[in-house]
């Protein structure tokens, strides 16, 4: 943490969105995480992404459970809504507020001990209704709040600080949301902003569950020799299947891709997502071969990055559910509110 | 790019834009914080040891600094760095015994030099601290130079001026008075071992159109406010023409007010953006409702029964291209003001008549003396040359830098040394860490705006020629104005070799200076960078190859703050902020015994 905030001023150059607002004007308080977290270039990320996305502030909710990782929701865009829940709940309490209001962009930040541990059976319900949102996992393999003890991400055999090094299986996200059939699955490295961002803004277009990993070091606990989430062993190991190119709605596409390796994948909102193979083999649509070549690359100690698998063609809560459009709190009241002799029929039935 | 040579002294002094641009390197955030701490005896030392005479300068430098301000890019103005050199002066305590000292004995060594200004002064001021016999010769009946002179005294009072020369005349100076050396070649019979020419530019440039001769009312500005300041003149007519817009015209102008001018027109032959006078000077002026009239041209007098009634001047029309460089002008008519005074403040010419151009000093096509720029000596060994009558009219600070420089060379002279063997310029860097996140300097950023200078009343300041109009910051101001100093002194110094790469620098860095990407050579690195660098003239900083991906950290100089959030969220200490201290070697450090100097590489 700084004592000083980071100074208003800015470059004079510093560009500016549609919305005429700057990158600085989504910024949050200053981070009260190490010097160094890898949750803070996440944090970086996030608002790069929001910011050339044209996101208005008070059209974004950011939701948080408990960890390190769930302070990050603090340093991006002070002016939007937030809910910092309970351990692991941050799943529900978004499922709660996007019944409500499925107009607003909906983006958790979670880490690896509150989604995989205390929050699974969250998790993987959010995952399974299909929920509408933007869903990272700041992903560093240690629950640094409490000094560093393994989470259930940690890899066989990676070292802590002090210690035995870890000998359970480790949970892995981005096969785990594939298996339950979650429809936008993206992993990423807080240290590669460059392939961060357009999976961010990916995942804040798509209609429906987006999950984005990302080995995010924890600089004090998890950054040593023996770490398999190192800053440097992440870097050694890592490699992009897929790299995706966000393209927003009516924009042009500029660059030029191969026909071969260029999968155009266009979403609901007319945005555009260029999938970009960099291994010919992989199919991102398809979750069999995405499993398998997963399982093997793992196996063989890799860590594959990238947009891993996109289905944009399946229905996300609301629309399995039939809900209406309108935002609960703009719906009338006399409409919302069945009226006292409905009610009592209504109860009566459970009598 | 190869890494930044950071052991390379020019290269962090360049960062400190307002030290780099002044030609005396005074230390100006070193001296700002000072001043923050209240420790104005201090700062004014600091002042002193560069640029010798804080008290005169901190009102009327011409402040190459301030443009050169980093926050001048960041924002709109500058530090008003001048003005903070003025409260280390008004509020310094008693520095007597912190000045120079007279030399215990002599050294045996003859110096003459000519003019009391402040060039000469700047020599005196270096050498007779070392034993020096230093002789003045000062063809007025006083000292100062252009600067009692020319400079009115209701922005320069005398006692200003007389307390900093008497700290320099106190160190035993033989100075003549009244004494107008009249030939070089005398001069030399008198065996001296150096000869020091601090004459200034003294010859005020002519207007030769028709009319000139014919009356007394039109004056040539130098001459004429030297008359004021000697008393010599205490009145002029209703109607007052300036001709010129450089910072003498501004002087004329406002002492011809004082004087009982009613109206006063400056008269500029180009448009506004091309005048000469500084800014603050020229805002200063219209304060006093001086009214100052573009795109006329002198073309004749006119007299009537010899007496001057009026001025006629083409009006011109002026083409500007794209890189704003002006044309020549076209006339397209033709304008008549009545006046009753005309002042020429046109610029300035050297004139040495007085040296023989037979006795081996060359002089070049406008009849100057060539100098050598480092060591100010002239062709003739031994005769040296500095401030305006070395290099033409440039300005106070210019010509103290030349003193310094001129005294080192007449050291080296008088002890058969290798003149241009000098020692290099220094820099010694030292970490200003004081915990987790605290800094020795106040890192954050304070967004004030620049405080302005409190003026005398418009009435009372016409009253008398020697009200001082500027009151110099209070307090509070001062305490505001500090806080805008962004310590560009403060460097930011990175180790590649800890660098782990996790951003934490680029992603907190408010002005976007910071970048890791692959190396390339400096044309593609600054359009790849966070920020385009566009600004050509600031470095960038380029580390080694960083250890885990073989990229470089890139620093684009312009825009730092130098609020050491890069150090601070540097989880391994790569980014350090680290005080760089410039070393200017003086004439006292060519002369210390322990002086010794590593030879030059093969």
């Amino acid at each position: 943490m700084s004592y000083i905030s980071k100074p208003k001023v800015a470059h004079p150059g510093i560009p500016r969105n549609k919305l005429g607002l700057t990158v600085r004007d989504y910024e949050g308080v200053i981070s009260t995480l190490c010097a160094g977290c890898g949750h803070d270039s996440v944090t970086a990320a996030i608002v790069q992404a929001v910011f050339e996305l044209n996101v208005e502030p008070h059209m974004l909710a950011k939701m948080s459970g408990i960890g390190c990782s769930s302070k990050t929701p603090a340093y991006f865009v002070s002016q939007s809504h937030g809910f910092n829940s309970v351990h692991g709940r941050m799943p529900s309490v978004t499922t709660g507020a996007n019944a409500a209001n499925r107009k607003l962009t909906y983006i958790g930040v979670s880490g690896d001990g509150d989604s995989l541990s205390i929050g699974a059976g969250q998790f993987v319900h959010a995952i399974r209704r299909n929920l509408n949102m933007c869903y990272i996992i700041e992903n560093n393999g240690v629950y640094g709040l409490t000094k560093g003890q393994f989470s259930a991400s940690a890899d066989i055999g990676s070292k802590p600080k002090k210690g035995l090094p870890n000998q359970q299986e480790p949970i892995d996200p981005v096969s785990t949301a594939l298996s339950l059939g979650a429809t936008y699955i993206a992993r990423s490295f807080s240290g590669d902003k460059e392939q961060l961002v357009p999976l961010i803004q990916g995942a804040l277009s798509h209609d429906g569950f987006a999950l984005v990993d990302v080995i995010s070091p924890c600089v004090t606990f998890n950054d040593h020799e023996g770490s398999t989430k190192s800053y440097a062993h992440t870097r050694e190991f890592y490699h992009h299947v897929v790299d995706a190119d966000y393209i927003a709605p009516a924009e042009e596409i500029k660059t030029q891709y191969d026909k071969g390796a260029a999968m155009p994948v266009e979403l609901h909102d007319g945005s555009k997502i260029i999938l970009r193979k960099i291994d010919d083999e992989y199919d991102p649509t398809s979750r069999a071969a995405a499993f398998k070549y997963l399982r093997e690359r793992f196996n063989a100690g890799e860590i594959i990055t990238g947009l891993l698998y996109i289905d944009d063609s399946r229905k996300e809560m609301h629309d399995l559910m039939g809900n209406i459009d309108t935002p609960l709190a703009q719906y009338p009241l006399e409409k919302l509110h069945p009226g006292k002799a409905e009610l009592k029929k209504i109860l009566a039935r459970y009598r | 790019m190869k890494p930044t040579d950071t052991s390379n002294p020019e290269y962090f002094h360049k960062v400190v834009d307002c030290q780099w641009a002044c030609p005396a390197h005074t230390d100006v955030p070193e001296y700002i914080r000072l001043i923050a701490q209240g420790r104005f005896s201090d700062a004014y030392i600091e002042n002193r040891k560069s640029n010798v005479f804080p008290g005169i300068l901190g009102r009327v430098c011409d402040r190459p600094c301030e443009p050169a301000c980093r926050r001048g890019r960041v924002e709109e103005r500058p530090v008003a760095i001048c003005r903070l050199k003025r409260v280390a002066s008004d509020h310094r305590g008693d520095i007597t015994d912190r000045l120079p000292k007279p030399a215990e004995k002599s050294n045996g060594k003859k110096v003459a030099l000519i003019g009391a200004g402040c060039a000469s002064l700047t020599v005196a001021n270096d050498l007779a601290p070392l034993g020096y016999d230093i002789t003045i010769f000062e063809a007025l009946d006083t000292t100062g130079g252009l600067m009692r002179t020319n400079i009115p005294q209701f922005r320069l009072p005398p006692e200003v001026l007389d307390e900093e020369i008497g700290y320099i005349l106190d160190l035993g100076v033989d100075l003549k008075l009244n004494h107008r050396i009249e030939s070089m070649k005398e001069l030399l019979d008198e065996n001296y071992d150096a000869v020091f020419v601090g004459t200034g530019a003294p010859k005020g440039k002519n207007l030769e159109i028709p009319g000139r001769y014919d009356s007394d009312n039109i004056h040539i500005g130098i001459d004429w406010l030297e008359s004021v300041a000697f008393e010599h003149v205490d009145s002029i007519g209703e109607n007052v023409l300036i001709i010129g817009v450089g910072n003498t015209a501004m002087d004329c102008c406002r002492t011809s007010l004082r004087l009982g001018a009613k109206s006063v027109k400056v008269m500029a032959r180009k448009p506004r953006g091309f005048f000469k006078a500084s800014d603050w000077e020229l805002e200063d002026a219209e304060e006093e409702n001086v009214d100052i009239v573009v795109n006329h041209s002198p073309k004749e007098f006119v007299i009537e029964d010899g007496k001057l009634v009026g001025m006629t001047f083409e009006l011109m029309e002026y083409n500007i291209d794209e890189n704003g460089r002006i044309d020549r002008g076209t006339v397209i008519g033709e304008e008549t003001f009545p006046c009753d005074d005309v002042i020429l403040a046109i610029g300035q010419d050297n004139a040495f008549p007085w040296i023989e151009r037979d006795i081996g000093i060359e002089f070049n096509e406008w009849d100057c003396p060539v100098v050598d720029e480092q060591t100010m000596m002239c062709s003739h060994d031994g005769i040296f040359f500095g401030g305006d009558s070395a290099f033409g009219p440039k300005n106070i600070i210019w010509a103290v830098a030349h003193g310094h420089e001129a005294a080192i060379s007449i050291h080296k002279y008088c002890y058969d040394e290798d003149l241009t063997d000098r020692l290099p310029v220094g820099i010694n860097l030292s970490s200003q860490k004081m915990g987790m996140h605290e800094w020795s300097y106040s890192n954050d950023y304070d967004p004030s705006a620049r405080r302005l200078m409190p003026h005398v009343d418009l009435k009372e300041r016409f009253k008398k020629l020697d009200i001082e109009v500027e009151l110099g910051f209070t307090p509070e101001q001062t305490l505001q104005e500090v806080e805008r100093c962004l310590n560009c002194d403060i460097q930011t110094v990175f180790a590649a070799k800890l660098c782990i790469e996790c951003d934490a620098c680029i992603d907190i860095c408010p002005v976007n200076c910071l970048t890791i990407t692959a190396n390339g050579d400096e044309a593609d690195l600054r359009t790849r960078l966070s920020a385009p660098a566009q600004n050509l003239e600031q470095a960038l900083y380029v580390s080694e190859d960083l250890p885990q991906t073989g990229r470089v950290m890139v620093k684009d100089e312009d825009l730092c703050v130098h609020c050491g959030l890069c150090a601070e969220r540097c989880p391994t200490g790569a980014w350090d902020m680290q005080k760089s201290t410039v070393l200017i070697p003086y004439a006292q450090d060519e002369a210390a015994d322990d002086q010794t100097r590593e030879a030059p590489a093969a």
